[in-house]
């Protein structure tokens, strides 16, 4: 950011998603490396045209779902067969047919909060506040606009040089997005 | 994607059953469909229904008030029948649940287009049909405020729960289920949210929003994620449309009640959950598309899928009806034969024929394509098919109790006026929580239906 002070980064504006698409390879293709891709819906092929392809949700979910089956089980053995031995109907401490339920629905839900959790920790959220809502017009990528920022931290950037490349994209326009 | 159904000379107007009716713009579907929260006027009739739904509400609150003074001695409910109104309205509410988890879960799963403009209040549907359930077995118990007792925690008794009783079990299920429903129902609404928060001119709205929405941007790397985590959600919400309904019947199945102590109890609960949520859910979106002007949205595309799936599911229920009063008989056990004549002819007779009316006979006519094309038909069918579902939840757990092994012990069970007012008041806080949700949240997932419009333009929709 000490390049250009006090600004964020320079954003371009543009009007459908597959024009989106194509700006944001031509930018990676350019070399830039801190590069961010707005869009009011999950476009196809977004995320792969800016090189991010493992998003580790899935290995997380799955972390959370051994987690919670193997605590639960772990926990009606233990209090079934160490803490609190009851003779139920003569049937054998560790009953474990009976121990199935609640292993299945707590590894659902070990699962569905991790899930949830690493969907939230690896995004950064929650984040209320961040430079790029002060741009000019952002509040419309929640709305029609496709948007393609160019950081200020990125090796190659130059305010002159890069306000030319993203021209060169044909967007409506480009803007300079503040830092504060 | 199955293809567009064809006209086929029955005068059926094809560009009714697109997915998407009309010419939208990104802009225009999220401006129709946060305006209904930020600016458009209410409509007549949603103050008419949140009048009548707050009356209700009122009732209900008067109820549990009075239940929580008194005791359970002012339901109609005493021995043989411990079990009548509660538990099932208990049953009903989260079978009513199941359609929309299916809606949303297990038809992404299947890439369904249709899913995506009902999906989000079928979900709403889901969390409040489940809030009401997880009421009912707790108002039940005689001391509520000890419910937590059947949840696993240290404590000073030294005592733990006893995990062979499917009654723990169904904690398990229910408390799962409401807390996977809650998570996928907000996950998807957070980019709605943020929608609202740079739409909304109010200050107090933006923040409101905004807080909820959690600062998301939508940023490419931010949907990754996002699909991701939706989807698995989606993979873990749809067993649990198998998983709770079959632990619910178990509270049934394991005991061993002639009517009750069957192996087709959980496909045969499971069958009905989805048959009374689909009702639900035509009964819900009749009348929400057209107060909120959204049949562009929730087209007759979307009836006539969901009156398919209902009559689907009406089948197997009628095919569960028919194995039940078979393995009676096929069991040779005299109570089992017993249970079954009884309720075709005993004291509950005219609740089993109306069951089978409403149930088996009725839903018949959905395989007409002008019934599934005709809203207020539909509207009335799925009105009788909520009513046959909470009966035949009623019959199974009233006819099978009231009349077991001793003679001697027989009774027949009368509801009080409490017992209605404890349905009642339930039905109209279900409609009060989900007027609200239509008043505040976005009804619709906008960002779904841009998707939705992005590949109508591309020739995919």
């Amino acid at each position: 950011m000490s390049e250009a002070d006090g600004i964020y980064g320079l954003l371009a504006e543009f009007k459908d998603a597959d024009a989106l698409v194509d700006a944001t390879s031509r930018a990676t293709a350019a070399g830039y490396r801190k590069v961010d891709a707005y869009a009011p819906f999950s476009v196809p092929g977004l995320a792969d045209a800016l090189g991010f392809r493992r998003d580790r949700v899935a290995l997380i979910t799955l972390l959370g779902g051994i987690a919670g089956g193997v605590g639960i089980y772990f926990l009606q053995w233990y209090s079934a067969v160490v803490d609190y031995p009851i003779n139920s109907g003569g049937r054998p401490l560790h009953s474990w047919p009976a121990f199935i339920p609640p292993t299945f629905e707590c590894t659902v839900l070990g699962a569905a909060l991790a899930a949830f959790a690493g969907f939230l920790i690896l995004c950064g959220l929650p984040k209320l506040h961040h430079p790029i809502f002060n741009a000019r017009d952002f509040d419309l990528a929640t709305r029609n606009r496709f948007f393609l920022c160019v950081e200020a931290a990125d090796p190659r950037f130059d305010r002159a040089d890069t306000q030319r490349f993203l021209e060169s994209l044909e967007p409506l326009h480009v803007t300079e997005v503040p830092s504060s | 994607m199955p293809p567009a159904v064809t006209a086929n000379g029955n005068g059926v107007d094809e560009s009714r059953l697109a997915v998407l009716r009309g010419h939208y713009s990104y802009a225009s579907i999220s401006d129709k469909i946060s305006d209904i929260v930020l600016t458009r006027p209410m409509h007549w009739g949603f103050y008419a229904g949140l009048a009548f739904c707050t009356a209700l509400t009122v009732l209900f609150v008067v109820a549990i008030v009075y239940l929580f003074v008194t005791g359970v001695g002012i339901w109609g409910v005493d021995i043989p029948v411990a079990w009548a109104f509660a538990i099932t309205n208990f049953v009903w509410w989260v079978g009513i649940g199941h359609a929309g988890t299916f809606i949303s879960a297990f038809l992404l799963l299947l890439r369904q287009k249709w899913r995506t403009s009902v999906n989000r209040f079928a979900e709403a549907m889901t969390i409040f049909a489940v809030a009401m359930a997880g009421l009912m077995p707790i108002l039940h118990l005689g001391r509520p405020w000890f419910f937590y007792w059947l949840i696993p925690y240290p404590n000073i008794m030294n005592v733990w729960p006893q995990w062979r009783s499917p009654l723990v079990w169904d904690i398990f299920a229910i408390g799962t289920y409401i807390v996977v429903s809650i998570l996928f129902w907000y996950m998807g609404l957070i980019p709605d949210l943020a929608t609202l928060r740079d739409r909304s001119d109010r200050r107090v709205k933006q923040v409101v929003y905004g807080l909820f929405a959690l600062g998301w941007r939508g940023e490419a790397r931010q949907w990754r994620r996002f699909d991701t985590a939706y989807l698995l959600l989606a993979g873990l919400a749809t067993p649990l449309v198998i998983s709770v309904h079959s632990v619910v019947s178990l509270d049934f199945s394991i005991g061993n009640t002639p009517g009750w102590h069957s192996t087709i109890f959980p496909p045969y609960f499971v069958a009905g959950a989805l048959f009374s949520g689909f009702a639900m859910a035509l009964t819900i979106s009749i009348p929400l598309r057209a107060v909120f002007g959204l049949k562009d949205f929730i087209t007759a595309r979307h009836l006539d899928n969901i009156a398919k799936v209902m009559l689907v599911c009406g089948l197997l229920v009628a095919y569960s009806y028919l194995i039940e009063i078979f393995m009676a008989f096929y069991s040779g056990d005299s109570f089992e034969k017993y249970v079954v004549l009884n309720r075709m002819s005993g004291p509950y007779a005219p609740i089993y024929w109306t069951v089978v009316l409403c149930n088996v006979v009725v839903p018949q006519a959905m395989w007409v394509k002008r019934v599934r094309l005709s809203t207020l038909t539909l509207f009335a069918i799925s009105i009788v098919v909520n009513v046959g579902m909470w009966l035949e939840r009623f019959m199974i757990i009233v006819t099978s109790l009231h009349r077991d092994f001793l003679p001697s012990s027989w009774d027949v069970y009368y509801p009080t006026f409490w017992d209605w007012a404890t349905l009642a008041g339930s039905l109209g806080a279900f409609g009060w929580l989900f007027l609200m949700f239509v008043r505040f949240l976005p009804a619709i997932s906008i960002s779904e239906m841009r998707k939705l419009a992005l590949e109508k333009r591309r020739g995919e929709a």
